[in-house]
């Protein structure tokens, strides 16, 4: 197994994530938190990250679905997703979120429809992104069994 | 390496989202590596109360419940928006209480809005942070947490710890780097290395 290449893929993978804007600094700091006593933290967290949103959205898509809209509890789950998508640096999803917000505020359905339907669509991407990378760095394994590149 | 003192400093973060309490709980461990500490995470207002011996309805000098000095809390992190029982609220019966007054309480927000800070720090919470929390926070509380009579002695651990971060940081950020421009072989905008302060 090619654990050097496995590696360059998932640094390339990694670095196409934040070139196009799907995470940000905050992405830094959990890696940044990942050490010996919690080796797949990242991975861990990002996990619960699409466990809680997948439940935020189902419950906003019942709520979009209702016949009576409730702008307060739709910008309530959003809040609550928004927040969600800032720790873990996921900044296309957040910046959606705040849209979707902003349709809330100014009590523009269709708008919010629009926008949540663009929400699912990031989710989705971010997360066969983020589940590709962790796959990659799982096979290629701890980076003491990478050999460096040759200069 | 320091020797670590023999008071147990202890913290206990208030958030209902599990999210977030990994973080808050992972961030706090790695800053606080060199006491022997314990960091206890809890969903609500009202656990993070019963968890520190005050009950609910409780009238707040009546302190019928005595602060156990097993749960003794040093520090208190909480969410402001929660359901139920706010971080606000929660910090109000903290600060009506003689047993636990004196911990320090710090509110943490995903929403920077002006006059909650403000009703917070009123209320006597040592600082207000806007989340998501980082090393640079916690090193800013370091003053705030000596003048509490429950902490022990401890000194600039956060900056040093922050600085490693920052040099471990810089160093993987290089090798990835090196990397990328091996197989890569463009001049792409540098990622920016730290978060600033």
């Amino acid at each position: 197994m090619d654990y050097v290449n496995l590696r360059r893929q998932a640094a390339s993978l990694r670095k196409s994530l934040f070139d196009q804007g799907y995470l940000d600094e905050q992405f830094y700091q959990l890696e940044d938190l990942q050490d010996d006593a919690s080796p797949n933290f990242v991975e861990e967290v990002v996990t619960l990250f699409f466990r809680d949103s997948a439940r935020l959205m189902a419950n906003i898509d019942q709520a979009l679905d209702k016949c009576v809209k409730d702008f307060n509890k739709l910008d309530v789950y959003m809040q609550q997703l928004k927040g969600s998508c800032t720790s873990i640096g996921a900044s296309r999803l957040k910046t959606e979120c705040t849209f979707f917000r902003e349709c809330c505020r100014d009590e523009n359905i269709e708008g919010c429809m629009r926008s949540f339907q663009k929400i699912k669509r990031e989710h989705s991407v971010l997360r066969q992104k983020l589940e590709s990378y962790f796959q990659l760095l799982r096979q290629a394994g701890p980076i003491e069994c990478a050999t460096r590149p040759s200069k | 390496m320091e020797i670590a003192t023999q008071t147990q400093f202890h913290v206990l973060a208030v958030d209902d989202s599990s999210l977030e309490r990994k973080l808050i709980e992972k961030l706090l461990k790695t800053s606080y590596q060199v006491f022997l500490y314990s960091v206890t995470t809890v969903d609500s207002g009202s656990k993070a109360l019963e968890f520190l011996g005050l009950k609910e309805d409780q009238k707040s000098n009546a302190s019928t419940f005595p602060y156990q000095k097993e749960t003794k809390v040093n520090l208190i992190i909480t969410d402001y928006c929660m359901p139920g029982m706010s971080g606000y609220d929660l910090l109000k019966k903290i600060k009506e209480s003689s047993a636990l007054r004196d911990i320090p309480v710090v509110i943490l927000s995903s929403e920077n809005v002006p006059s909650r800070v403000t009703r917070c720090l009123e209320e006597g919470a040592e600082a207000f942070f806007l989340k998501p929390l980082k090393f640079s926070d916690l090193a800013r509380l370091e003053p705030h947490l000596s003048k509490s009579k429950n902490t022990p002695e401890k000194h600039n651990l956060f900056k040093s710890k922050t600085v490693m971060m920052k040099k471990r940081n810089k160093r993987k950020r290089e090798e990835e780097h090196d990397e990328m421009h091996e197989t890569v072989g463009v001049t792409g905008p540098k990622l920016k290395l730290t978060p600033s302060d």
